[in-house]
């Protein structure tokens, strides 16, 4: 699984890694997880408001930092896609 | 915490009960207000027996009041703003923007600015997003204009100390601004200043949350935003009411006026340089401003001094020059600051 964040670097783009982070720990997921800071990338997926999460190339939230149950949910639902 | 199916949609009972409780908490902010207007004399004077006409009785007095006062506002209005802002998205004010005859756009970009708000570091993303959409870039520039400009701190900031008159005359000034700003970029040929990778960045359509949110996410929406800003700006707040109350208590009246009257037009220049560096304290700055106005600053050099600390900062501008050629930040900015000046100086002949 390829996990990106999507922000420039501001407060909440480091609250949603945070999250995420703990949401992948606690399902027992392996994923990359990768910052994305370049506005042009961030734009291109969509995203007007920061941050953004994108999971395998798809967005699944912006302009938020949603709960860490929402996150779980969204994380293990996507890697239920995949098998 | 479990991972497996999430609990049915609150039906019409969790409503209910969220109704409830937004009411509850309504006429508990109502109570606190009112008791705020008439606590502090009692305490102060006759409790701790301070003299309130001295300058340490007078000054503490005004200190506590206004702080008190001013956070009942933020956290007031922000929640009340936050919970109708989960509605309007920037994909929906896109959608709003795109396709208008420009100076229907342009007022429209000015009233939506002054609602939506977003913080800096999303500034590019949303200029990306609205110009490679289609949506004029003189719209895109008087949205982005509007809304740092006008937005709810600064609204309860001047509000909670200048009075909800000169709170109009300023959004007012303001949309103004932003609307003939974007009307004067709009007369050039402004794409060739923009950095190309805008026009051609893929815009997805944005599907990830469609659906109007529930109740309790708006609610849990607002909870956060309100959450957010007041840590970011209590210091401020902080700080410069403190200021405005010693100013208030040792500063005598009329101090400034021989400086920077209103029969001074430099002091509005300079007002709007001093403010360009100041973006931060945008908090802080308006109880600060009104303690210099109370003592005999024009209230167009104050206004000007404010619009300038809101809506122009370097550390934006830095930002903008990753989308905006050179000489289109520089016209905007150049726009902006004589705009400002103009607000300032108009205001001084007829006040």
């Amino acid at each position: 699984m390829h996990v990106k964040i999507l922000g420039p670097g501001c407060k909440n783009c480091h609250n949603l890694e945070i999250r995420t982070r703990e949401a992948l720990d606690h399902l027992g997921l392996q994923a990359d997880v990768e910052k994305v800071t370049d506005v042009a990338a961030i734009a291109g997926y969509g995203v007007m408001k920061t941050p953004g999460l994108v999971v395998d190339e798809k967005l699944l939230v912006s302009g938020r930092v949603p709960p860490a149950e929402e996150i779980t949910r969204l994380l293990s639902a996507a890697s239920g896609d995949r098998q | 915490m479990s991972v497996t199916a999430r609990p049915p949609a609150p039906g019409r009972t969790g409503d209910t009960r969220l109704w409830l409780g937004l009411v509850g908490a309504g006429a508990l902010w109502g109570l606190l207000y009112g008791l705020n207007e008439r606590l502090w004399p009692v305490l102060m004077g006759d409790w701790l027996g301070l003299d309130l006409d001295g300058r340490l009785g007078e000054s503490l007095t005004f200190f506590l009041y206004d702080t008190v006062k001013i956070m009942l506002l933020l956290v007031g209005l922000i929640f009340v703003v936050g919970m109708l802002r989960t509605t309007l998205s920037p994909e929906r004010v896109r959608d709003v923007l795109t396709g208008r005859g420009l100076l229907v756009g342009l007022v429209l970009a000015a009233l939506l600015g002054s609602v939506t708000p977003f913080c800096s570091c999303s500034s590019i993303p949303l200029f990306i997003g609205f110009v490679a959409a289609g949506v004029p870039l003189s719209i895109t520039l008087t949205f982005l204009i509007a809304s740092p400009l006008i937005n709810e701190v600064a609204v309860v900031m001047l509000g909670g100390t200048f009075g909800w008159g000169v709170t109009a005359i300023y959004v007012a000034a303001g949309l103004v601004l932003a609307i003939v700003a974007g009307w004067l970029l709009s007369r050039f040929d402004l794409d060739r200043w923009v950095e190309p990778f805008v026009f051609s960045t893929p815009v997805a359509a944005l599907t990830a949350e469609g659906g109007s949110p529930t109740l309790a996410a708006r609610i849990e929406a607002a909870r956060a935003e309100t959450r957010d800003i007041v840590v970011k700006v209590w210091t401020y707040v902080l700080v410069g009411v403190a200021l405005g109350a010693a100013i208030h208590g040792w500063v005598p009246a009329d101090f400034f006026a021989r400086y920077a009257g209103s029969d001074n037009p430099l002091s509005v220049l300079l007002a709007t340089l001093a403010g360009v560096p100041l973006y931060a304290n945008a908090a802080g700055v308006i109880p600060l401003a009104e303690a210099l106005w109370a003592k005999g600053v024009a209230l167009g050099t104050v206004m000007a001094f404010m619009m300038s600390v809101v809506a122009l900062s370097v550390p934006s501008l830095v930002m903008l020059r990753r989308v905006l050629r050179m000489p289109l930040l520089t016209l905007f900015t150049a726009i902006i600051t004589v705009g400002i000046v103009a607000v300032g100086m108009l205001l001084n002949l007829v006040t």
